[in-house]
């Protein structure tokens, strides 16, 4: 089959998915899609081979300055999105100076502290982070119609889609940044860093670009999470979420694009719906650390390992003679 | 004034105490298995779920319950090494999941044996050692601190002294020449968690009675913990007894004369700072992570 009528049923699929579904799993869509965008965006930060604790506090920087903006500054929402996520990226670049001192489980455990420093400054200043309650009553996106269809933004289904594209955009953005000679340099300054630096790489730039840019997406992903709930507060951004990320991508796989997004639609399919299904809430986290467990230590290569064993099969089968492209 | 700066010294000594507990197992843990053990704060909420279960359900004696305790977490700590980490042992990531599907386990566990909700255990002693009118340790602080007292210095003792402690610290430094001498790799591995989790799990067991016991009471212990270790310098024991010292009179301090929040910042702004000026820890040398 042509690779684009693939493309084609998948949008088509996407498009219809939601209409399948009971309202609070319509809410589910709106946290995962938004989720998809954040694991993303923290796949290329691992690219350069550090693993962050901070990313969701990330995510919350782009929350709080869109809720800010709108809020104190009257700025239009779409716009604030957009602040939100150059201001988290900002944030990353100022942060990148202590940090980038630190490297491995230094860097993993400096990262959590920078973060949760940030967390709790939110807590302790009420104004204007608005203490352990944090913002209430954030301007939702204003509605809109483009013709053939009318956004709604108190259905879940309208919100789906306005953040589908946001997050279709962002991911092709992210897809050609890796596949950029940028990109590339990422992946030298982690598996070569030694020959990058005697090639002329600066590779102190390059992995502040790559916290930059990943922490940029992560508050847009932020900023779409904030007004659509209409409220936030540090707890939202604590720990927990970001174990969740952590494990999304682990689980998933890092060595391909595409690997921590099948980690977190997979383990969020299992998680809240499948198990919410049977009737297991009380027993949902036990199952869920088991699915953890079992899958990293008989999966060590991720889910991705699985697609791709499929994948190379069938291009061995179809075209023996030709090398695969990467 | 004396009399409180007194008192909140007092205060800081009963929490480095416990503190220094957890974050020597934790480091003898990541010094000989090279694996972050995020499941830690839960191995001392086990801990404390094991008096719930043994003193105040069974009626047993404490420190019965204690023992028992003890012995329970260091099997956790065994069954972690044997069905986790001995099959992860070169995927130090894995390792780490791992142990965040242990501790959703552990959490998920207590929820459904213990409810959600805080349980009150009836106290040890009411004893109340009374320096002067304003300057007071409860009886069952002082458990904590002699706890720690005794079994630190017996640690050290086991590690430097004995033959087992030479032989954990020389598959901790370079596990392959230790196998290379005879050393049973898998044997100085279980040592080492039977020892790590048990420290947690005593730890909780004797605050059990002091705190509100809570499915996510762990919480707070392992980020303080990893604070600990990171100031100390991941691997070395010392330098984790040292910062946790010093966090804990820091943190203490703080919170007596602000609040509980301020003081969470101003520890873990401490951390970065120690960071930034040696990326290593105040005792730390070789980054194995």
């Amino acid at each position: 089959m042509p690779k684009f009528l693939i493309w084609i049923a998948a949008l088509a699929a996407l498009i219809a998915l939601p209409h399948g579904l009971s309202f609070s799993q319509q809410e589910i869509l709106v946290f995962l899609t938004i989720n998809v965008l954040l694991v993303a965006s923290y796949r290329l930060l691992t690219l350069t081979g550090e693993w962050s604790l901070g990313h969701v506090v990330i995510m919350g920087v782009g929350a709080y300055s869109s809720a800010l903006l709108t809020k104190k500054l009257g700025v239009y929402v779409p716009i604030s999105m957009l602040l939100g996520g150059v201001i988290a990226a900002l944030i990353a670049v100022l942060l990148s100076f202590p940090l980038f001192r630190m490297k491995g489980f230094y860097f993993l455990i400096g990262s959590f502290a920078a973060g949760e420093i940030i967390r709790l400054l939110w807590k302790r200043f009420r104004d204007p982070f608005g203490g352990a309650k944090g913002i209430k009553g954030i301007d939702p996106m204003p509605d809109f119609s483009v013709g053939f269809y009318q956004f709604d933004f108190f259905e879940p289904t309208s919100y789906y889609y306005f953040a589908g594209i946001i997050v279709a955009v962002c991911l092709w953005i992210l897809w050609r940044i890796e596949k950029s000679p940028v990109g590339l340099t990422f992946h030298a300054v982690h598996w070569q860093d030694k020959l990058a630096q005697a090639s002329g790489v600066n590779v102190r730039a390059y992995r502040t670009l790559a916290f930059a840019i990943a922490s940029g997406f992560a508050g847009i992903s932020g900023a779409l999470l904030a007004h659509y709930i209409g409220t936030i507060n540090p707890n939202a951004f604590d720990i927990d979420l970001m174990v969740y990320v952590l494990t999304w991508a682990i689980v998933g796989g890092t060595a391909t694009f595409y690997g921590p997004i099948l980690g977190c639609v997979v383990l969020t399919v299992i998680n809240e719906i499948v198990l919410r299904e049977l009737g297991l809430e009380q027993m949902r986290p036990l199952i869920y650390g088991a699915i953890m467990i079992l899958s990293i230590l008989f999966l060590p290569n991720g889910l991705e390992s699985i697609v791709q064993k499929f994948t190379k099969r069938r291009a061995a089968e179809g075209a023996p003679e030709r090398r695969p492209a990467e | 004034m004396l009399d409180l700066l007194a008192q909140t010294g007092l205060n800081a000594v009963y929490a480095a105490s416990y503190i220094s507990l957890v974050a020597v197992g934790l480091v003898l843990i990541f010094g000989v298995m090279g694996v972050i053990n995020f499941a830690h704060g839960e191995l001392f909420m086990a801990g404390a779920y094991a008096i719930v279960a043994l003193y105040a359900e069974l009626h047993l004696p404490f420190f019965v319950a204690v023992a028992i305790g003890l012995l329970f977490v260091g099997c956790l700590g065994l069954l972690m090494e044997k069905a986790l980490f001995r099959p992860l042992k070169d995927n130090p990531l894995g390792g780490l999941v791992a142990s965040i599907g242990f501790l959703m386990i552990l959490q998920a566990l207590a929820v459904m044996g213990f409810g959600v909700r805080m349980v009150h255990i009836p106290p040890v002693t009411q004893e109340v050692i009374v320096f002067t009118e304003k300057v007071r340790l409860p009886v069952a602080r002082l458990y904590v601190i002699i706890a720690a007292i005794v079994l630190l210095s017996a640690l050290w003792y086991f590690l430097k002294r004995t033959k087992f402690g030479w032989a954990l610290r020389a598959s901790a430094q370079d596990p392959e020449a230790a196998a290379l001498q005879g050393i049973s790799i898998t044997m100085t591995a279980r040592i080492a968690m039977f020892i790590g989790a048990g420290l947690a799990g005593i730890a909780g067991a004797l605050t059990a009675p002091l705190v509100s016991v809570n499915p996510h009471m762990g919480h707070s212990v392992i980020v303080t913990a990893f604070i600990v270790i990171i100031v100390g310098g991941v691997g070395s024991l010392e330098g984790a007894i040292v910062a946790s010292v010093a966090y804990a009179l820091v943190h203490t301090f703080v919170t007596t004369f602000y609040d509980g929040v301020l003081a969470d910042i101003v520890g873990l702004s401490l951390m970065l700072v120690v960071l930034i000026v040696k990326p290593t820890g105040l005792f730390g040398s070789a980054d194995r992570a």
